[in-house]
């Protein structure tokens, strides 16, 4: 853990030294008034005038503090501030995908392995196969055009209606929950495939197992057979490709966030990145892998939690 | 059965590689094949629908939608060679040298790998090349320095398999060095995984330009790319469906096509990976 999280600051750091012109340019070369005393003294206080080590170190120390330094941006707010207004959006989305995830993929997965190569099958197949191939935004581009504009029945831009402060509590939720409904999907649908084609060859091969033919031969129905003992065991390994899966959610967010207007992480991330915000830009790149590493940890600990034999070993 | 003969009874590989060979003639002829100047501004004929005139409507610019998705297709292809390009080189180096030499290097490597596999690729690509100004080359450069992870397990992989097997014995009873070892007798018989890896990798470099281009960080205009031709079509999402729909097909059969084309070639190299 400790590690994986000292190599990710380094690695977000080399990333942010790359920049060829420095913020200090940016924000005095729009404005007449700047002087050389005043990048001096803009340049000491982003502490751009010290060796790159000593801004590493200085920046590792403010961060065991949380403190993620000051925006670039007009606002000039401390950055972990920003972050964390955003983050509850973002993770409430990605919980959603997740939940739509498994809910669509494992039924999927299952089905198309206990009738293999019936029509079904073939059918996820090729739904799998796009789904591997097709560009979310493009998708939901086509989305927004076809149910955002076409049928007018769903909102394609922002969280809130204008209108959200008069509705009542039913309507606002309502009102959300509408304006959820595209980029959810959007941020679910490259999750599908993966984790459908993933339990489906778990499946398969769990089926061939010499226990479950001595489940079958015990004369048990062929429905608990497949969703008593068979599911459980092909359950399991799917608890790792979900952690898997949540470094792409999480990338993704910049796409569907920005595409739907959602003010969450990866939109704020894509201004910063546009405005060359750095300490944002660090900041945001830093949360997202730490989000990716606890994922992965919450996967390790479940798996280990339902499955005994990963505790033994 | 030798490989070509799998390989032409498989019609799904066989599709594939007529829709990646079609690419490659196209993007090779663009200048012929093109009916119109992909830069030709006709303020007159702005957002065109599809027409005879113009097969695929215009743009917000008047330009032929259908020639600089021919234009196009040369970006994404470049792209995609190139920045796969550089991830299975630095991908099969690494892993070539974690495998080989196990031990402290491996533990170095894979720890590494580790580290970057942490970061939501798209999150850690924005990021560089936001700092490094947008222009093509950096895209496809960054892409594959994102991108070699992958490479790297799976070539580490095939030379722990094979680094005791008898030939590679043999060749250091004879003297051969490591470097000899490595890139003479143990890596041409991991290459099957690696072209896999390779034309794998060609289909998700072409998706994550198209989504850079998408949000203006990619190619930029006037240089056509499909992702920036679907920028315009969000900009006119209400009047102008041409503009987000055909850039992004041609996205989808390209990325359909390589994926055809590398699962065929890892079904006919060897049948015992076939899912």
């Amino acid at each position: 853990m400790i590690p994986l999280l000292l190599g990710i600051t380094v690695i977000c750091f080399f990333v942010m030294r790359l920049a060829p012109g420095s913020p200090v340019d940016l924000e005095t070369q729009m404005n007449p008034k700047s002087s050389v005393e005043m990048k001096e003294r803009l340049k000491t206080l982003y502490e751009l005038d010290k060796p790159i080590h000593q801004q590493y170190w200085s920046w590792l120390k403010k961060l065991s503090h949380g403190n993620l330094g000051i925006s670039f941006a007009s606002d000039h707010r401390p950055v972990t501030a920003k972050i964390m207004e955003r983050i509850p959006i973002t993770i409430l989305l990605e919980f959603l995908s997740l939940l739509i995830i498994i809910a669509i993929a494992i039924p999927i997965g299952v089905l198309s392995a206990v009738h293999q190569d019936s029509l079904f099958d073939k059918m996820t197949g090729v739904f799998v196969f796009i789904g591997f191939a097709i560009p979310t935004f493009w998708l939901a581009l086509l989305l927004m055009i076809f149910f955002g504009i076409h049928l007018g029945w769903l909102p394609i831009s922002g969280l809130r209606s204008l209108n959200y402060e008069y509705l009542t509590a039913w309507g606002q939720f309502v009102d959300l929950a509408r304006h959820l409904v595209l980029p959810v999907f959007i941020s679910a649908f490259g999750g599908l495939a993966g984790l459908s084609r993933y339990m489906r060859a778990n499946m398969l091969e769990v089926i061939r197992q010499d226990y479950i033919m001595t489940a079958r031969a015990k004369g048990l129905s062929e429905r608990d057979v497949i969703y008593k003992h068979a599911l459980r065991n092909a359950l399991l390994p799917a608890i790792t490709i979900l952690g898997l899966s949540i470094p792409g959610l999480i990338g993704g967010s910049v796409i569907f966030e920005t595409v739907f207007a959602i003010p969450g992480m990866g939109q704020l991330f894509y201004m910063a990145v546009m405005a060359r915000d750095y300490p944002t830009v660090m900041g945001v790149l830093l949360i997202g892998a730490i989000l990716t590493l606890v994922g992965n940890l919450i996967a390790d600990v479940s798996y280990a939690v339902a499955d005994p034999r990963i505790r033994i070993s | 059965m030798s490989f070509w003969e799998t390989f032409y009874k498989n019609k799904l590989a066989l599709t594939g590689s007529g829709i990646v060979l079609l690419l490659f003639l196209v993007s090779l002829f663009a200048p012929w094949v093109a009916p119109y100047d992909p830069g030709q501004i006709d303020l007159k004929n702005v957002l065109l629908a599809p027409s005879m005139n113009h097969l695929f409507g215009t743009d917000q610019l008047g330009r032929d939608v259908l020639s600089r998705m021919i234009w196009g297709a040369r970006i994404s292809l470049k792209v995609g060679f190139v920045a796969t390009g550089v991830a299975i080189i630095i991908g099969t180096l690494l892993g070539a040298v974690a495998g080989y030499y196990g031990g402290w290097i491996d533990a170095v490597i894979m720890r590494f790998v580790d580290i970057m596999l942490c970061f939501p690729t798209f999150f850690l690509i924005l990021a560089v090349i936001a700092f490094l100004e947008p222009s093509i080359w950096n895209i496809m450069i960054i892409i594959g320095l994102t991108g070699w992870m992958g490479v790297t397990r799976l070539v580490r992989a095939d030379f722990i398999s094979l680094r005791e097997r008898d030939f590679v014995q043999a060749a250091r009873v004879i003297g051969a060095g490591d470097l000899r070892i490595i890139f003479g007798h143990i890596l041409p018989n991991a290459m099957a995984s690696i072209l896999v890896a390779a034309t794998l990798g060609i289909a998700g470099a072409i998706l994550t330009e198209s989504a850079l281009s998408f949000l203006g960080i990619g190619v930029q205009p006037p240089t056509p790319s499909w992702g920036n031709i679907l920028t315009a079509g969000k900009d006119n999402i209400d009047i102008a469906w041409w503009l987000s729909l055909y850039p992004g097909l041609a996205i989808l059969i390209t990325v359909v096509g390589y994926n055809l084309l590398g699962e065929g070639i890892r079904d006919s190299l060897d049948p015992r990976l076939k899912k």
